[in-house]
Formats: C-alpha cells, sequence, structure tokens
C-alpha cells in the first residue's frame, strides 16, 4: 500500500468529520482510507495541466430570487422532529460555563 | 390476469373504464406486500391507512374528472430518501430512524398531483451508499428475480417492489447508477435523466452535484409517462433547468432506421462477464436489423470515472452531511459530556460503516494540504471525462452498453472488499460525472434466472433519443418485465 495513513492524520480526520473511533476502528479506518486513496491516486496519471476544475456541468449562473417568506410558520411539526425541544425550541447541551 | 400483472398506463386506463377501481389496485398490491414483503423485504414503511383515504380521494377526483392523467390511480412506491410530508423518511439509516419531514419533495408532489398514490417507502442503502441494498440499517432487501442474491443499489427496494409486484412504478434516486444497477439486476426499467431535469428538492442530499431522482417500472412507455409528470422546473432548486421538451411520449416511436449509435469498445473488455456480453450485443443486433447504424469506438477514460467519482461523491458527502448532528432531527445519543462529545458519539452510533468511511475520505480529500491534490484534480478530470463524452456525442445519438459487469451477486458477498463492489458501477458513473441521462432496459437472461441490463446514454436531454430506441427494442419482442419469474402473463 502507497498511501499510509498515520495516527495524527485519523485523528484529525476524526475531528473534521465529528466521528469518534475507537482503537479497532482507527486501524481499519487507516487501512480503509490508504487503499482508497491508492485508487485514487490512478488520476495523477492524466495530465491535467491548464484543464479548468469543472464543479457544475452545465454554464449555470447563479439563480437569484426575491428575499421573501413563501413558506408558513410550521415550527410545531419541525419541533416534533427534534431529539430534545423546550419553549418553541430546539435543546441543545451546554455549550460554555 | 391478475391486476397485478399490469402495467401503470394499463392499469390507469383500466380505472377509467370502470373494470377496476383505486381500492382495488391499492388493496391488490397490499396484499401482495402481506405475502411476499416479509421475504424480500422492499419496504421500510408501508403506509396502508394513508393509501386506502388517498385511493378514495382519487377515485373521486377520476370520476368528477379533476384528475385525467396516465398516471391516475396507480399505487408508487417511493425510495426512502425522498421527503414525504407526514410519512417516515429513514434513508435506511439509524441516525434518521424516527424523522418525519414536514414537507413533500417536488416530484413527490408532482406524483400526488397526478393522481398517484403513495403505498410506501421502499429499502436502499443507508444515505444512498452502496450498490446492493445491504447497507441499510433495517436489512437487506432480496431480489425478486432470485431471493439468494441482491437487488443492487442504492435503489434496491425500489426495484425490487416493482419486480415483485409490490407497487406499479417506483420513484428512485441515481448518483452513480443508483437506479439503472437495481433496475438491470432486477429486470425493470430504469431511468437517470439530464441533471436538472427533476427537481431535486426534498431529496435527501448525498452528492448534490450527481444526484438525480428517477422512475423504475415495467416497460418503457410507463417510463415516457412518469418522465412527463416528475420533470418539472422547480425555483426551490436552484439546479433545476427550465425545458419545454418534457412532452416524453412523443418519442415512443418504433422507428430507428438512420439512428447512429456508438458501441465503446472500452464497456467490453477484460471483467465483463460473457452472458451480459452477448445479451447486450445480441440487443444491439436488434436495433441494428430495425435500420440503426451501429459502430465501435473508443469513449477513453473509463478507468479513472470511478475514483473521480468517490473523490467527488465523498467530499460532497461530508459536507452534506454535516446536517446530522442529534439536534434538529433524529437519533441523539443517550450520554455525553457537552456539545462537541454529543455530535461525535451521535453521529458515531447513528452511521453505519460505508456512511463513515465515504465522510472521513471526503473529509480528507477536502483537508487543507490535500484539496488540489485530490478533490481539484477530481473536478479536472470530471472535465475531461464530459469533453470525451461531448466528442462522442457529436459523431453519435445514442451510446449503449451493458450496466454493469455481472448479473446480480449473492448476498453477503460485496461487503467484504469496498473497492470490488465499487467497481460494479463501474459503466454507470461517468454518466453521472457528465450530467447525461442513461436508462436500463431488461435485455435478457443469465445463469440463476438473474436479469441482464442494456444501458442507453445521451446526450444532455436527449432522453427522447433513449426512450426512442429503448421502445423499438421494446417492440421487436425485447425483454418484457412479465417475461421473467414464471409468471403466466395473461
Amino acid at each position: 500500500m502507497a498511501n499510509i495513513i498515520s495516527d495524527e492524520t485519523i485523528e484529525y480526520v476524526g475531528i473534521l468529520a465529528k466521528l469518534e473511533l475507537n482503537e479497532a476502528q482507527k486501524e481499519a479506518a487507516k487501512r480503509d482510507m490508504g487503499s482508497m486513496l491508492d485508487y485514487i491516486d490512478k488520476l495523477g496519471e492524466l495530465d491535467t495541466d491548464g484543464i479548468e476544475p469543472m464543479s457544475h456541468v452545465f454554464d449555470v449562473k447563479n439563480v437569484w430570487r426575491e428575499d421573501v417568506v413563501t413558506n408558513g410558520d410550521d415550527r410545531e411539526n419541525i419541533l416534533k422532529n427534534a431529539p430534545g425541544e423546550k419553549d418553541g425550541m430546539f435543546e441543545v447541551p451546554k455549550t460554555f460555563d | 390476469m391478475s391486476i397485478l400483472y399490469l402495467t401503470a398506463l394499463e392499469l390507469s386506463a383500466a380505472i377509467k373504464e370502470k373494470k377496476y377501481t383505486v381500492e382495488d389496485a391499492v388493496k391488490a398490491v397490499l396484499s401482495r406486500i402481506k405475502e411476499s414483503d416479509g421475504t424480500f423485504n422492499c419496504y421500510i414503511t408501508v403506509d396502508e391507512e394513508g393509501a386506502l383515504k388517498e385511493a378514495a380521494d382519487v377515485q373521486e377526483k377520476i370520476d368528477n374528472g379533476t384528475i385525467t392523467g396516465p398516471l391516475a390511480g396507480v399505487p408508487v412506491a417511493i425510495k426512502d430518501n425522498i421527503c414525504t410530508e407526514g410519512l417516515l423518511t429513514t434513508c435506511a439509516s439509524k441516525i434518521l430512524y424516527n424523522f418525519v419531514p414536514t414537507f413533500s419533495s417536488e416530484a413527490v408532489i408532482n406524483l400526488k398531483n397526478a393522481g398517484a398514490v403513495i403505498i410506501g417507502k421502499t429499502n436502499m442503502d443507508e444515505f444512498a451508499m452502496g450498490s446492493t441494498t445491504e447497507t441499510s440499517h433495517f436489512g437487506p432487501t432480496k431480489n425478486p428475480r432470485n431471493p439468494e442474491h441482491v437487488p443492487g443499489g442504492s435503489s434496491g427496494g425500489s426495484a425490487s417492489a416493482v419486480a415483485a409486484d409490490e407497487c406499479f412504478f417506483a420513484l428512485g434516486s441515481d448518483t452513480g447508477g443508483s437506479i439503472r444497477q437495481p433496475a438491470s439486476y432486477c429486470g425493470v426499467v430504469g431511468m437517470k435523466p439530464t441533471y436538472g431535469r427533476v427537481s431535486r428538492y426534498g431529496l435527501i442530499a448525498y452528492g448534490s452535484s450527481l444526484d438525480q431522482i428517477g422512475p423504475l417500472c415495467k416497460d418503457v412507455s410507463d417510463c415516457a409517462a412518469i418522465m412527463e409528470v416528475i420533470c418539472s422546473h422547480d425555483p426551490k432548486d436552484s439546479t433545476s433547468v427550465k425545458r419545454d421538451d418534457n412532452d416524453f411520449t412523443k418519442a415512443l416511436v418504433d422507428d430507428v432506421k438512420g439512428m447512429k449509435i456508438g458501441i465503446p469498445r472500452d464497456y467490453f473488455k477484460e471483467g465483463l462477464d460473457d452472458e451480459v456480453r452477448d445479451a447486450v450485443l445480441k440487443a444491439v443486433d436488434v436495433l441494428k436489423e430495425k435500420g440503426a447504424v451501429v459502430e465501435e469506438f473508443d469513449l477513453s477514460l473509463v478507468d479513472y470515472a470511478i475514483p473521480t467519482y468517490y473523490t467527488i461523491a465523498a467530499a460532497e458527502a461530508s459536507s452534506n452531511l454535516e446536517r446530522f448532528d442529534g439536534i434538529k432531527y433524529g437519533y441523539r445519543t443517550e450520554e455525553y459530556n457537552g456539545l462537541h462529545n454529543m455530535y461525535k458519539k451521535t453521529r458515531s452510533e447513528g452511521f453505519g460503516d460505508e456512511v463513515k468511511r465515504r465522510i472521513m475520505l471526503g473529509s480528507f480529500v477536502l483537508s487543507s494540504g490535500y484539496y488540489d491534490a485530490y478533490y481539484l484534480k477530481a473536478l479536472k478530470v470530471k472535465a475531461l471525462i464530459k469533453k470525451a463524452f461531448d466528442e462522442a456525442f457529436s459523431k453519435y445519438d445514442i451510446i449503449i452498453g451493458p450496466v454493469a459487469p455481472t448479473t446480480a451477486p449473492k448476498l453477503g458477498e460485496s461487503l467484504s472488499d469496498p473497492i470490488a463492489m465499487y467497481l460494479s458501477d463501474i459503466y454507470t458513473i461517468s454518466v453521472n460525472l457528465a450530467g447525461l441521462p442513461g436508462m436500463s432496459v431488461p435485455c435478457g437472461t443469465g445463469k440463476d434466472n438473474l436479469p441482464i441490463g442494456l444501458q442507453l446514454i445521451g446526450d444532455c436531454f436527449n432522453e427522447k433519443a433513449l426512450i426512442r430506441a429503448a421502445y423499438a427494442y421494446e417492440c421487436a419482442g425485447g425483454c418484457y418485465h412479465k417475461n421473467f419469474g414464471g409468471k403466466d402473463g395473461d
């Protein structure tokens, strides 16, 4: 395997991805990501100098609309899906002391 | 003949002729589900009560002439990543196990306005990440043509529900082949429309620049009729494109004289099973006999499509799936210590392995220091792939090849090696990268009664050429849904 993923890298990716991995999962993730990157490295065979990166297949421009509210107040139904709700608001864990 | 063997269009016509009521159709489907879904597991949710109520409403509207279209009264199944107001929508994930949307996706609204009756929500790979429907939190779906095999994925529940007559048609979504590949494995018709044809509003995003909703159905005429209903310009999806050529049923013409068909040599190289190759080439011969001009050519870059796709799709997935944080909806972990620990524990417990694998890869390729080497590089290769298709479509009206290298694998054989599973998408993935329309039509049966699919690929917004060729093939006695599974068909 050409790509060796270090413990630091997998730790960093865990922070970015907001995922908590135990030791066994970390080892598996290192292996999986290494072999995926080996596979993706195939793209290095292609000369892409001077090629514009293509994020959208059509030549579309930004779409604007007037800043007007068109949907109604659906707070009650939306909050029904929340794991925690208090006084008509989302309830979140304490974020600072 | 059982009502269940009718196509969507035949059923709707029979309802208008008062041979059947909408309730007959809904009850027939519900009883079929009770009989067979314990084996196949096509559905995550069946909305018996809602469907029966809707059946009465739609019947009234048909009777008083408010609804007249060709899908009026037809029971439909919806993939579980497409939001349905008031009806559980899980993406086959633990993290959304209890999510009830407060709105419906635009495609679903269009179907409801046309009088289609939603029966339930179909199983899928978790967040549409997979090729077998085995990554579902709710257990795998089995292939109705042979229950020892997978139905394909990620729209495996939708394809199976159509094949098992547990609905008359279904909606799926296709990010890298997720409609066409299960359609092929289950012997039904499936279409991935041009990017922007169908609104993505209400489709829970996986790879936003690649995702597209489309139909899975029993034949090409149904496909054209469903496309006419679900395609629309929607200001709520900024990538939705305004078109005035959504009259797809006009393309149901049994004539391919002079149609130029390109056969990419790269799609017939090693890795392709002989029985798939033979069935596809036989189908091409049928079109040739009807006057199509067939030529082989080199498409190039085929081997680069999968690494490009996984880089882009994983990057977009890592961003799209950030919203699942245990606050606004879905699962939240039981015990935690502060906000960040809650996020991490919720996501780690809520997502399955394949989803985590792609989120981590996506986070990595977008991270500072690796962005240029991986993500930007993939976007450049995407431009090259699009260019290769542009060149091909300057010479050909459509491209034809296989949908997948093999017929459906056995259950439990794919997940152990992710890259091997990704390879099953080699012929479908570049279509998404280039935003093109693609279609899968049954073209034969291989060993163990497993269906084989023919893939038709068109230039952007040229779905009509695909429908025309597929219809001509079907008229010539091409493989039809009713030919499978030992059904009597008459």
